[in-house]
């Protein structure tokens, strides 16, 4: 009896860590798959070529991500842009103003907001965004666009950033200790006052690392830009502009590129390319946050 | 200056009210339009057949194979998951609570993963099968989706564990069980209504992602009947369709994304009401 009770904890602490490894290894194998799979690439075409090229000519064998890149970037801060304000006074509204019962009453819309797939958020762009950028938007800065533009790509992954940037903000400005504000309100700050100086000031790390996230929650997002954007190989000049984003690329190419050589690589390479900048970018904000919760 | 500071403070006041509003607005405006588009091409037949002949051309049919995939793929990524990450995260605070340095590590890790996109997924998965040899199938669909929601559902499990008293961990010691007994019958049970948020998050990431099962799980007119055969899921079905000119088909297009967002909706809203008071 105590016998097999043992031998069942082994073998269960065994399956456990089990788990475990493989959890943490299952990344390490995404990146060392990706770096394999570019390696073709990679040793055939020089790395500040492949990134700083805009020439993109799979059949002629030349791959510039340059275009792709700065569309990807392009959208990517437009949307912050638009987002961050918004989050942020949203934030503070809603955790220095608001009554109690409103905040409970936002907690839902923020989950809703979270959980909306991107194909929906896409099919809202093209049914609301593309239509007002096109026909309103740009005749009113004399641009001549068809609405499939990089504007379009930012407005629709701004509100798919606001849910996980507001969620996190809400965080940061919950664990200011309420002693904090108190003692400047008794100094007679009013209470904008203290949440300029004290608050910001405070949590500027978290929100920082907030802003940072998003960007790299942004920089990722598929299905719902690649539906707005155009899908048009070449560096935008305007907002209006069409563009190809990077994830956009991807998705857009990956059932016909078996045909072309060193197709697949290229591909490849654009995934470890976006895998890598992701990771660093969490990697740096969450060292922050980590930081930030120590002191 | 007494006129400046009370000025300030009402403006800010009123704009970040305004911001507030902006957001709901939005959510409102959202739902309301793809419920005025899609309602109305919402029938039983949609819901209740797969694609006939020359549905693609407005025919007969409906997106039973999508809604069918969806679920099967949902369900089958969420159970694999939970098999990996229950394990995971019993371990971490069970075994590894007296390593505080290595859990935050670990956690730290899993964090960092939460951001990796879809996309990176559904590629190395991808290649992963090109380089095994199968085909886009249901199995290799799940397969992916499980992998890319294993991270959130740890760190979500984590969470609720964390909450629990190491006292509650002692007493179970002190009268004689093991480590394995403690983590699946103490543990397991008292975190069990919060597991419940985790698996429902979970899920519902992996029912709405699309970008993660483009290449795996591949697009099928039929219901699957094995993990073996590609399947169809409702974001794809939703995608493929609005590229086309027809109108008859966009509108189903339209209809998927009403259900969709149904699905996610239902699922968002139980989770909240699950959830364990604090």
């Amino acid at each position: 009896m105590i016998l097999s009770r043992r031998l069942i904890d082994s073998i269960s602490s065994k399956w456990m860590l089990a788990c475990l490894t493989f959890c943490l290894l299952l990344p390490l194998a995404i990146g060392a798959g990706l770096v394999f799979k570019s390696m073709p690439l990679l040793s055939s075409h020089k790395l500040s070529e492949l990134l700083f090229s805009s020439e993109w000519y799979p059949s002629d064998n030349q791959f510039g991500f340059w275009p792709f890149i700065v569309t990807s970037v392009w959208v990517t801060v437009l949307a912050l842009i638009i987002s961050c304000p918004l989050c942020l006074l949203a934030s503070i509204y809603l955790t220095q103003f608001a009554p109690k019962w409103f905040l409970k009453f936002m907690r839902p819309v923020i989950d809703i907001l979270a959980g909306i797939p991107s194909v929906v958020y896409g099919v809202w762009g093209l049914l609301i965004i593309v239509p007002f950028v096109g026909d309103k938007l740009a005749p009113f800065f004399h641009a001549d666009s068809l609405g499939y533009s990089i504007l379009a790509g930012a407005i629709v992954l701004a509100v798919m950033t606001i849910p996980y940037i507001l969620n996190m903000l809400l965080e940061v400005f919950r664990q200011i200790p309420v002693e904090l504000g108190e003692a400047s309100l008794s100094l007679g700050a009013t209470k904008w006052e203290t949440i300029k100086h004290i608050f910001l000031r405070k949590g500027s790390s978290g929100i920082l690392s907030a802003f940072g996230l998003g960007f790299s929650k942004a920089l990722g997002e598929t299905i719902a830009v690649l539906m707005v954007i155009g899908n048009v190989i070449q560096i935008p000049q305007s907002v209006f502009d069409s563009g190809y984003t990077l994830p956009g690329l991807i998705a857009n190419n990956y059932g016909e590129m078996m045909s072309i050589p060193s197709y697949d690589s290229a591909l490849m390479f654009g995934a470890l390319l976006l895998f890598a900048i992701i990771i660093v970018i969490n990697v740096i904000f969450r060292y922050i946050i980590y930081k930030s919760e120590l002191v | 200056m007494t006129f400046r500071r009370k000025y300030e403070e009402k403006f800010f006041r009123g704009l970040s009210f305004l911001f507030t509003a902006i957001i709901v607005f939005v959510l409102v405006q959202i739902i309301w339009t793809i419920a005025k588009k899609g309602v109305p091409s919402l029938s039983w037949q949609i819901v209740s057949q797969e694609p006939k002949g020359g549905y693609y051309f407005g025919k007969e049919g409906g997106i039973l194979n999508a809604i069918a995939g969806s679920f099967y793929l949902a369900v089958s990524a969420t159970v694999l998951a939970f098999v990996i990450s229950l394990p995971v995260a019993l371990f971490m605070n069970i075994y590894l609570i007296k390593y505080q340095r290595l859990l935050i590590g670990i956690r730290f890790f899993l964090d960092v993963l939460w951001g990796v996109p879809s996309i990176v997924y559904g590629a190395f998965g991808f290649t992963l099968l090109m380089y095994l040899g199968y085909r886009n199938s249901l199995g290799a669909g799940v397969v992916t989706v499980a992998a890319m929601i294993t991270p959130i559902m740890i760190r979500a499990m984590d969470e609720v564990l964390k909450t629990i008293p190491i006292g509650l961990q002692e007493a179970s010691y002190a009268l004689g069980s093991t480590k394995t007994e403690t983590a699946y019958k103490i543990f397991f049970r008292e975190a069990l209504p919060g597991f419940a948020t985790a698996i429902l998050l979970a899920f519902g990431r992996g029912i709405g992602d699309a970008a993660s099962v483009l290449f795996t799980a591949g697009y099928t007119d039929y219901v699957p009947r094995s993990f073996s055969e590609p399947t169809a899921t409702l974001p794809l079905a939703i995608f493929f369709q609005l590229s086309s000119p027809i109108e008859e088909v966009q509108n189903r297009a339209y209809a998927a994304a009403v259900i969709l967002t149904l699905i996610v909706l239902v699922l968002s809203i139980s989770a909240r009401m699950l959830k364990p008071k604090k």
